[in-house]
């Protein structure tokens, strides 16, 4: 078990997602920052499935009673196991009884804990990812045991790599969303020229950005919409839809974020500036 | 059976939204059906779909898409499928509600607004049968149709940050039932004892689109006892099969 004695800002368990049920309104959910928990995997020699811990802007306070391996991913949060510095995309070995602490964010804004043949709490309609009320809770909270493989010995093939990683842009790639042929050329002028920053109001379902384009009063039956759906409110607002959005929405759909971006966006805070580029 | 046209959009990388004209209809809902048997009839593993009125989101899940071939797939089945189905089987659900001011907290202002006594209101609401035109928003939420225009009032001024699990709500053209705890602007007139999102049962949400939902009044004892028979696993909500 993995005991967590401190959670930080907002901690859950992740894999890639839970497909199959948008139909009855069960959003994707799984891991914000793909790009990141696959790498952290395949280190591991994990499936890229694996569930793993995803840990936003301030890191926990974590106990192993079982030796095994992990590896961090993400964000770049200072992480120490028994106060030594460990750095992402590296694999360490842990043993019975060590104590992993997170210090403070240098970049991003989502961090990942992969841990060998991955969190093993018990599927629920066919993925790990916690979203309420699949899940009898929306994140983990202190005191939580959260369950995983003993490895005594294991000869990862390799063991550190240099990541390209992604923090560095603010480009976001998208594409046209269904309602596209709605925006105004001075819509379009607004979307494609200026810098936006994300709001307060980001969390896993949405982030929603702080400066207004023009309005509109177009009215529309509710369609169905995806992570990285962009919509645009009556009042001009964007908001971007991510993990744990609905599955349906009633506002125009004018972009489409491409996945690669939503990974980007995935890493955003409060503040950070972004650019939009149709591909 | 009428076939409609429909216009097919990218929507990213690995979906497509295909559109029927755009309005509230029956007979629009039965062609998205008989298009969704028909593609999956094709077999190719991996495509997830999903209704919302007048639109099908369709996501493949495996990789992304080539939109032109794509595209050629859904035109070609869309324009072979057939017309009339016998085999699909849609359900009409009585689904109890509990009226009592104690959940229905906003029944009395939307009777005076509406110009009806409660009586009458829970009369109307209860003797249609509304048509299910899709699931979202959340998990186990029925998007319904046919509502009265009697019983059109707008949305609450103020959301409420808390709507209690299984309330009833009216707003605008919409009724519908709250599956869990969420914020919520809709006029709350009950509340429904049955679940309508289970994640531990095999198939999480019994209600499909293209079923019907009517709403039957029930006193709160019944409340309690539908209650407990749902908290112990005996409740059935009754069903009659539509097309049979």
């Amino acid at each position: 078990m993995l005991k967590v004695l401190k959670t930080g800002l907002y901690l859950t368990i992740q894999d890639l997602g839970r497909y199959g049920y948008r139909d009855i309104g069960v959003p994707i959910s799984g891991a914000m920052d793909v790009a990141s928990v696959k790498k952290a995997n395949l280190l591991l020699d994990n499936d890229e499935n694996e569930a793993v811990l995803e840990i936003t802007m301030t890191g926990p306070t974590l106990q192993f009673e079982e030796p095994t391996y992990i590896c961090l991913a993400g964000a770049h949060i200072a992480a120490t196991l028994n106060n030594e510095t460990i750095d992402n995309y590296k694999i360490v070995k842990v043993e019975k009884g060590d104590i992993l602490t997170y210090g403070r964010l240098e970049v991003g804004f989502r961090g990942y804990l992969a841990i060998k043949d991955g969190i093993q709490t018990e599927k629920l309609l066919n993925s790990r990812s916690q979203f309420y009320p699949v899940t009898k809770k929306s994140r983990i909270t202190v005191g939580a045991q959260i369950p995983y493989n003993k490895t005594l010995a294991y000869k990862p093939k390799i063991s550190e790599v240099k990541i390209e990683e992604h923090f560095g842009q603010n480009t976001l790639k998208v594409y046209k969303g269904p309602e596209f042929s709605l925006l105004s050329d001075g819509q379009l002028a607004e979307i494609f020229t200026k810098a936006f920053t994300v709001s307060k109001e980001n969390n896993r379902m949405a982030y929603q950005l702080s400066e207004l384009i023009a309005g509109h009063s177009h009215s529309m039956l509710t369609s169905g919409t995806l992570p990285g759906t962009i919509q645009l409110t009556p009042a001009g607002r964007l908001i971007i839809l991510m993990k744990d959005g609905q599955t349906t929405g009633g506002y125009p759909r004018i972009l489409q974020l491409s996945e690669e971006s939503i990974s980007v966006l995935a890493q955003k805070k409060y503040g950070d500036e972004l650019l939009f580029k149709l591909v | 059976m009428k076939s409609y046209p429909i216009s097919i959009k990218p929507f990213g990388e690995r979906a497509v939204l295909v559109e029927w004209p755009n309005k509230v209809s029956e007979s629009i809902l039965a062609d998205i059906l008989d298009f969704m048997d028909a593609f999956k009839g094709l077999k190719i593993p991996g495509w997830e779909m999903s209704v919302a009125y007048n639109s099908l989101t369709m996501v493949y899940n495996k990789d992304h898409i080539d939109f032109e071939k794509t595209k050629n797939i859904i035109l070609d089945c869309h324009d072979k499928q057939a017309k009339s189905k016998t085999e699909r089987i849609q359900h009409l659900w009585t689904l109890p509600v509990c009226y009592d001011l104690e959940f229905g907290m906003d029944i009395e202002e939307a009777a005076k607004t509406l110009g009806l006594s409660i009586e009458e209101l829970i009369g109307q609401h209860t003797s249609h049968q509304y048509v299910v035109y899709g699931i979202g928003f959340l998990p186990g939420f029925m998007y319904l149709g046919g509502l009265p225009s009697s019983l059109e009032i707008p949305r609450r001024a103020e959301p409420r940050l808390k709507v209690q699990k299984g309330s009833v709500g009216l707003a605008g053209k919409q009724t519908g039932i709250y599956p869990q705890e969420s914020p919520g602007g809709w006029n709350i007139i009950g509340n429904c004892p049955v679940d309508l999102f289970d994640p531990t049962k095999k198939d999480p949400c019994f209600v499909k689109v293209g079923d019907k939902i009517q709403f039957e009044n029930i006193s709160k004892a019944e409340y309690e006892l539908h209650k407990i028979e749902g908290e112990v696993g005996i409740y059935e909500p009754e069903k009659v099969v539509l097309n049979a």
